[in-house]
């Protein structure tokens, strides 16, 4: 039995009045990698959010590594050991420059300031942007911002990635280095994407979430 | 934190003419901020409350916006009946607690409330696109209107970018500690917050003016001055100067 990274059970959500997740079952299991499609305003969003900790379900429970999470504080070493990218990568980065992004995870996690040297510097050679580590975040590309935020999370070293719509606004070079960097450096995760070629690239496996519920949709 | 959240409503305060509720309010609040003594302040409050209860407005919201006021006013507390010289007092140990000085704090609780509450019914049940056009109707300068309206967007436009970086520094795990960390993070939160709110409000304004924005605000459902409107402003108007008149020969 594959070691259970997350595992939602009965999950219902709703904003104010408008209900958008009826009692969601879901499990993603270590080494597993999945699509999430569906049309817009579904939940895709709100329910990485509920992954998270940053949204509340209104009923139903969230296991994280085996564990019930319900708490700040359970949260905690979720969003130490989960990495998520958020939909709009403007929403990710807040620091004054690339460099001291990518560094907040590491140094987040304890790490020592020589070790997070080190990693900065690798990952910056991993992800060739080595000459955009001075620059401050305001002056970058969209596409260069994404690839910078994908390395911030990417820093923390995270068993399992949640990606919310990765290769939307992105040059078919980027989304080249990004299938690729998926491929090769990811084990486990969960992919947001209207972009099904590109899903078909990156995943197993594909789910539908549609009206509040989540169904299988297609396998590769 | 929904900013026009008592906006929507159909109650008879939603759909009264804003100038109305404008001028309604500006009376009320000029002469229960002058009135003294606790008897005056208290009818005015009476008053206030009457204007929430035609609202109908969702009571958790209103009870968070008054929760957050009153926390100021907490203040007022720990200091004036204690520095409110006068007698008779009570003494607690050393400190001498005036009883004049507990009145006026009282009165002052009563008053910060009742002007509260009146904002709340007559001024938060419009959009500010209707308060802002109503100010001009009412002749208020275009360029004090202008600057009133979007210092309250980009307020909206602050809270937002607040929301989005306080996401982003959980998500990476961040926890506050007593080290350098924790601090530097808080200045990089609190720059990030300025230089992304400017550049947002930027985006809104070039997205205002490519939409042919010169400055004043064009309604799509204008307002209409009924007869019933002017009745109430009237009605009101005069209950409000007659309570302070009553107030003045007590």
């Amino acid at each position: 039995m594959e070691k259970s990274i997350i595992k939602l059970e009965n999950i219902s959500f709703s904003y104010d009045s408008y209900s958008v997740l009826t009692d969601i079952n879901f499990e993603l299991r270590l080494g597993e990698k999945v699509g999430l499609i569906g049309p817009n305003g579904a939940g895709k969003t709100t329910l990485l959010y509920i992954i998270m900790g940053f949204l509340k379900p209104n009923s139903g429970r969230v296991f994280i590594f085996g564990k019930e999470r319900k708490g700040e504080k359970d949260f905690l070493e979720v969003r130490q050991k989960l990495g998520l990218l958020f939909q709009d990568s403007d929403s990710q980065l807040f620091c004054p420059t690339v460099k001291e992004d990518i560094a907040f995870g590491p140094l987040n996690l304890g790490r020592d300031r020589n070790e997070v040297k080190e990693i900065v510097k690798d990952i910056a050679k991993l992800f060739n942007i080595e000459h955009l580590l001075e620059r401050p975040v305001y002056k970058l590309s969209t596409g260069e911002k994404k690839i910078i935020a994908l390395a911030t999370v990417f820093a923390m070293n995270p068993i399992c990635y949640l990606l919310d719509e990765p290769s939307s606004g992105l040059d078919e070079e980027t989304k080249e280095k990004l299938i690729y960097f998926l491929k090769n450096h990811v084990k486990t995760c969960l992919i947001v994407s209207h972009d099904q070629t590109f899903l078909k690239e990156t995943v197993d496996k594909i789910y539908l979430l549609k009206r509040g519920q989540i169904s299988f949709y297609q396998d590769f | 934190m929904h900013l026009e959240v008592f906006a929507e409503g159909d109650s008879f305060l939603h759909k009264l003419d804003p100038r109305i509720k404008i001028s309604v309010f500006l009376t009320f609040a000029i002469l229960c901020a002058i009135s003294k003594g606790i008897l005056i302040p208290s009818l005015y409050f009476m008053l206030s409350l009457f204007f929430i209860l035609i609202a109908k407005l969702n009571f958790k919201n209103l009870l968070n916006r008054l929760v957050g006021a009153n926390f100021f006013i907490l203040f007022i507390w720990i200091f004036i009946p204690l520095s409110y010289k006068s007698n008779p007092y009570i003494e607690f140990g050393s400190f001498k607690i005036s009883y004049e000085g507990i009145k006026y704090a009282l009165s002052i609780t009563i008053k910060c409330n009742a002007i509260i509450l009146a904002t709340i019914a007559l001024l938060s049940t419009s959009t500010i696109f209707s308060i802002a056009h109503a100010m001009l109707h009412l002749r208020l300068p275009s360029k004090l209107v202008t600057i009133f309206f979007l210092f309250y967007r980009y307020i909206s436009v602050v809270h937002e970018e607040y929301t989005k970086i306080k996401r982003a520094v959980l998500a990476r795990g961040f926890r506050p500690k007593t080290d350098l960390h924790t601090y530097k993070t808080y200045a990089y939160i609190v720059s990030a917050l300025l230089i992304k709110s400017f550049e947002r409000s930027e985006e809104i304004y070039k997205a205002m003016l490519a939409r042919g924005f010169k400055g004043f605000f064009p309604l799509f459902e204008h307002f209409k001055l009924r007869k019933i409107d002017l009745a109430f402003g009237i009605g009101i108007g005069l209950v409000i100067i007659f309570i302070y008149i009553w107030g003045l020969y007590k």
